[in-house]
């Protein structure tokens, strides 16, 4: 192992990275009620605390709701959109493309403002409905770059001798194509998932009365007293969202070892 | 048989199936963005009028968001912010890009990129909140400084402003200024870096003539990806500013709920996405003349 100054500097900028992280678990077992240092004594009570609060479950209850809504409804939109585009040449393509990505490029407070004016204005009671609504917008994105890399990868000649073998365009798909899109549409509903869940701008908004994990959290930063919990909680967090991609890098791994593509590494 | 009609012909191109196959999600974008979006743009030439918009087509809102001293200042405010944080946030992460591209062998590189987007993954807000712990008064850095010896008193010039709103940023952005380079520079062909050494030059010069033009795409996309949304950021300023030091989201925000005064905010939002398209072009104008420039 060579220690050139890159090595050195990389690694001080992953501490820069990770700093935050650290911190969670340190001041989710401090026996204290103030979030600065010195560490008093170790304690488990906050998760208890966080543990006991019926809010953070409806929170948590209508997350899993959106979150997974908007996982199943985004990668359906990211594999009509990316399999139109990669498949076919139509007018219009660039365009329409470019209006479906736009929301990575669009500060999401316009997103979220603008979509609340007009359903404020045709009188659309806010629920987590608007929320999937919105979160299904900036997922979607998302969702067709993954998608569309997987249908990329696709050999032209499976599908072609498919349909030479007799089978329709429906059966090829469902037997040919889904099954070799498959890990990428494992790791587009799991990264819809987790941008969803993590997402405060658009469920803060579009929620109305409802809160999602992320407005709990935010809500609770408030009150001082409540900190405390909210590390213990983001401590649990932490540790999901790592086991989560764990899952998703295994699948996306498999996929390319499964269509013999190269290893570039990262979801973008 | 019968004749294949218009339509009939029309149904079977290759066109029409790709329209087909892309008209749901092209549908619900249309209808939940562009839409919203027309309306803002409809808004922010109307008139405000009690807890309603009189439709009386007007410039005002435009005027009041330029030549009102608030609102340009804050607009200046949110555009120096990102472009702080885009600058100071790619320039940290070219190194690390380059460093994973070129020096570690390729079979761990996807380990080092799991490893630099591990923390992106965890709650924003949590992140964000951190920070504060981190830069705060009696944050991580002062009481640190303190306990050491170096400082008597915790030094303000970290905590609850703009620096550390850059910091923050900085920091919530990394991942994505580091990808997009990182795949860059991984296609850039090695044995162009061979010739040019063989041919006599440095390696800090085979650096500048070769690899760094080569990886200005992706160094372009970096920028773009940290610029756009920055400049909309509204959860650091209210957590690490305590709402004190607005930047323009917290503005819009203000204007369309309880300040409603929905056409102003409209066109300060049409506003801002028209500054950030602005300096989006010129940057990739700027560019594409130093490519130019170089070749």
């Amino acid at each position: 192992m060579k220690f050139s100054g890159l090595r050195i500097y990389t690694i001080g900028y992953l501490i820069f990275l990770y700093a935050p992280i650290l911190l969670l678990p340190l001041f989710a077992f401090n026996d204290s009620k103030v979030i600065a240092f010195p560490l008093s004594g170790f304690t488990t009570s906050w998760f208890s605390q966080m543990w006991a609060d019926d809010n953070l479950w409806k929170a948590l209850k209508n997350s899993m709701i959106v979150s997974s809504s908007v996982a199943v409804l985004s990668t359906v939109f990211g594999v009509f959109a990316a399999r139109a585009t990669t498949r076919f040449s139509f007018p219009g393509k660039g365009g329409i493309l470019g209006l479906i990505m736009l929301p990575l490029v669009l500060p999401e407070m316009i997103v979220a403002m603008s979509l609340l004016i007009v359903l404020l204005a045709i009188g659309f009671p806010l629920s987590i409905f608007t929320i999937i609504l919105g979160h299904v917008l900036i997922c979607t994105p998302f969702a067709v770059a993954i998608l569309s890399s997987a249908f990329q990868s696709l050999d032209k000649s499976l599908e072609e001798a498919a349909y030479d073998l007799g089978e329709t365009p429906f059966s090829t798909f469902r037997l040919i194509i889904f099954p070799l899109v498959m890990p990428g549409i494992i790791s587009s509903l799991l990264i819809s998932f987790t941008i969803s869940l993590d997402e405060f701008i658009i469920a803060f908004f579009l929620g109305g009365n409802e809160t999602t994990l992320s407005v709990y959290i935010f809500g609770q930063f408030r009150f001082p007293a409540k900190v405390p919990a909210i590390m213990a909680l983001g401590t649990i967090l932490v540790c999901l969202s790592i086991l989560l991609l764990t899952i998703a890098e295994y699948f996306r791994r498999r996929g390319l070892a499964k269509s013999g593509g190269k290893d570039t590494g990262g979801f973008l | 048989m019968a004749k294949p009609t218009q339509t009939g012909r029309f149904r079977d191109t290759e066109a029409a199936s790709g329209l087909a196959l892309i008209s749901p999600t092209a549908l619900y974008a249309t209808l939940l963005l562009a839409a919203p979006l027309a309306t803002i743009i409809i808004y922010s030439f109307m008139t405000d009028g009690n807890l309603s918009i009189i439709w009386d087509f007007t410039f005002s809102n435009y005027i009041e968001t330029w030549t009102s001293k608030i609102y340009r200042s804050i607009m200046f405010r949110s555009l120096s912010v990102s472009v702080a944080v885009t600058v100071l946030t790619v320039l940290l992460a070219y190194p690390v890009a380059y460093f994973v591209s070129f020096q570690v062998a390729p079979d761990k590189k996807s380990l080092w990129l799991f490893l630099i987007t591990i923390p992106f993954w965890t709650s924003y807000l949590i992140r964000v909140f951190l920070w504060k712990v981190i830069l705060g008064y009696n944050g991580v850095i002062n009481s640190g400084l303190i306990s050491a010896g170096v400082i008597d008193e915790p030094l303000t010039a970290i905590s609850y402003n703009v620096q550390a709103f850059v910091v923050t940023l900085a920091h919530a952005y990394a991942p994505f200024a580091i990808l997009p380079i990182f795949v860059a520079l991984e296609k850039i062909d090695r044995s162009l870096l061979e010739a040019g050494q063989d041919l006599g030059e440095s390696k800090f010069r085979t650096f500048l003539r070769v690899t760094l033009p080569l990886s200005i795409p992706g160094v372009a996309a970096a920028v773009l990806i940290v610029f756009i949304p920055t400049i909309g950021d509204y959860v650091t300023p209210n957590l690490i500013g305590g709402g004190k030091i607005p930047m323009i989201a917290n503005v819009i925000e203000k204007l369309m709920l309880k300040g409603d005064n929905k056409p102003l905010g409209s066109a300060i939002a049409v506003s801002a996405m028209i500054i950030v398209t602005l300096v989006s072009l010129l940057f990739l104008f700027l560019i594409r003349k130093y490519l130019r420039a170089v070749k």
